[in-house]
């Protein structure tokens, strides 16, 4: 095995168009237990470490840049305004250890259909910028996730940054498990509101293959909060309405049996998560509307 | 491969370091650093947990290489490195005169005994306040959540019992049932705040 410590961005894109089979480390929070369990043999690490760049992030007016390896840690301390769903997933990630190395950009080389950072950033809307040596790219969050720990990075290519939406609504994030720390998700929904477009997005956490956002229960939604008049006339949600969005959510899963839970409990639980987050969002929605109808 | 890092204040040069090794494994079987515990090397347990730059990780999931030209506080150093840090903050009450710099502290080493076993130093208060609730029972839990709960302390003085329980969600210990360790690290963060 080689160490390959790149100095610079530019250095860590050379040596991956040079060794395209390098697997990069960044918090190594997934890349050590492999190794340590001998599960992985790469023939090179490649560290991302010494790439300061990495470890910044700007607020710029629509969206937020960030870089690969910031630590959920600083996520949560730091971005909790701007990335509500985004802060909230992060903090179920794990442990205090965990979160001060581990990272969105990590999280999303796995592309474990239980990641957590999946669900809010398909929620928000994202960009994950990758580059190699041939150039840059910004692949959209809904074609980078091809299959189960699968994604749209060719072999030469490197997360530089995520683009992600600022919250410009209630965002909500909520993760089934056994306890509150380190756990992997049984399964996991994030959903933001979305006021200046007047539209809903959602995102699923290992219920599927891959992270998926439930499409037909946001356009659903997005027609009838439309027909209601409810952006404007801030109105709570009809129950009716509230359970058809979460009976099409609990429909976009297709889930599998495994140690953690059943398909079945997977379906059910998704269904919870939508009308509960639905209501948490649109309860807080409503406050804000009310207070700007009021000043 | 060759790693050069610092330990406890002092610079550490381990040899023959395979390059897919985990920092944890350079500690205990290269430096003769025992302290810090291999229980699961998945992350999982905290026993492992150790300060990279000030930040506590588990050491277990950090490769080697990636500690090169860095700085890594074990349980062995943490005595030492409460007492400087105090010092630093001017609440040292050693004889020393002028308050120790902030730089200072963050650029001390363990003087005079013998940072490889952390024996002969006074322990920091942490550590005795775990012995003094009863939260050490077989102890291998110990340094990992010495670790955390030091770290804690030093953001955060006047934890609540939230605070505390968060900051030690990653470290697992299967005797205790944590109450102790509770009164641990309470009773740490009070004597802390009446020796201010
Ligand atoms: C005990 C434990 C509990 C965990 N709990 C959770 C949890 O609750 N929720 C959760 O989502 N995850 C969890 N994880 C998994 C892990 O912490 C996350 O996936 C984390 O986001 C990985 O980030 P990292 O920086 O440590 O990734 P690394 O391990 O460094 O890398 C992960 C993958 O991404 C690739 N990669 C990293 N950076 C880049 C880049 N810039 N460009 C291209 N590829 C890159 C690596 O090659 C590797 O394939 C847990 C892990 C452990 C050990
Ligand atoms: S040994 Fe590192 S967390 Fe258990
Ligand atoms: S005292 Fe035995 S594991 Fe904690």
């Amino acid at each position: 095995m080689d160490f390959l410590r790149p100095g610079s961005w530019e250095e860590a894109l050379a040596a991956k168009a040079e060794h395209p089979t390098a697997v990069p480390i960044a918090g190594g929070t997934d890349v050590m237990v492999e190794i340590n369990f001998d599960h992985r043999r790469p023939e090179y690490l490649l560290d991302l470490n010494r790439i300061g760049e990495l470890n910044d992030w700007e607020v710029g007016e629509d969206s937020v840049r960030l870089g690969a390896s910031v630590p959920y840690t600083s996520i949560m301390e730091n971005l909790r305004a701007e990335l509500p769903g985004l802060a909230l997933a992060s903090h179920t990630v794990a442990s205090p250890q965990i979160r001060n190395r581990g990272g969105v950009g990590g999280n999303l080389g796995t592309a474990s259909p239980a990641g957590d950072a999946h669900p809010a950033l398909l929620a928000a809307g994202a960009e994950v910028e990758v580059e190699s040596v041939r150039g840059s790219r910004r692949i959209p969050i809904d074609d980078f996730y091809t299959g189960v720990k699968r994604n749209a990075l060719a072999a030469d290519e490197l997360i530089r940054a995520v683009h992600i939406k600022k919250a410009e609504g209630p965002q909500q994030f909520s993760k089934v498990g056994t306890r509150n720390a380190m756990v992997i998700a049984v399964c996991a929904f994030g959903l933001a509101l979305h006021p200046s477009s007047r539209t809903v997005r959602t995102g699923i956490g290992s219920a599927a293959p891959t992270p998926v956002r439930a499409k037909a229960a946001e356009e659903f939604l997005n027609a009838a909060l439309e027909e209601g008049g409810f952006w404007d006339n801030g109105k709570i949600i009809t129950p009716s309405v509230a359970k058809q969005f979460a009976d099409l959510c609990a429909a976009a899963c297709n889930p599998i049996d495994d140690v953690r839970g059943t398909a079945s409990y997977r379906r059910h639980a998704v269904g919870i998560m939508a009308r509960r987050t639905l209501t948490w969002t649109w309860e807080s929605y409503r406050g804000t509307a009310a207070t700007e109808g009021a000043a | 491969m060759r790693v050069n890092f610092t330990v406890n204040g002092r610079p550490q040069e381990a040899d023959d370091v395979w390059e897919g090794e985990s920092l944890l494994y350079v500690l205990r079987e290269r430096l003769g650093l025992p302290g810090a515990k291999n229980a699961c090397e998945q992350g999982e347990c905290g026993s492992c947990t150790v300060r990279l730059d000030g930040v506590p990780v588990c050491s277990c999931l950090v490769a080697a290489g990636q500690v090169e030209g860095r700085e890594v506080v074990t349980v062995e150093g943490l005595a030492e490195y409460a007492r400087q840090r105090t010092c630093g903050s001017g609440k040292c009450d050693t004889s020393a005169k002028g308050a120790t710099s902030l730089d200072d502290a963050q650029r001390w080493s363990a003087h005079g005994t013998d940072s490889q076993t952390g024996e002969g130093t006074e322990l920091s208060p942490v550590q005795q306040a775990f012995i003094d609730a009863g939260a050490v029972q077989c102890g291998f839990c110990t340094p990992g959540l010495l670790v955390a709960a030091d770290e804690m302390l030093e953001r955060n003085p006047t934890p609540t019992d939230a605070d505390i329980r968060e900051a030690l969600s990653g470290n697992l210990c299967r005797c205790t049932g944590y109450e102790t360790i509770m009164n641990a690290v309470r009773l740490a963060a009070a004597r802390q705040s009446e020796a201010v």
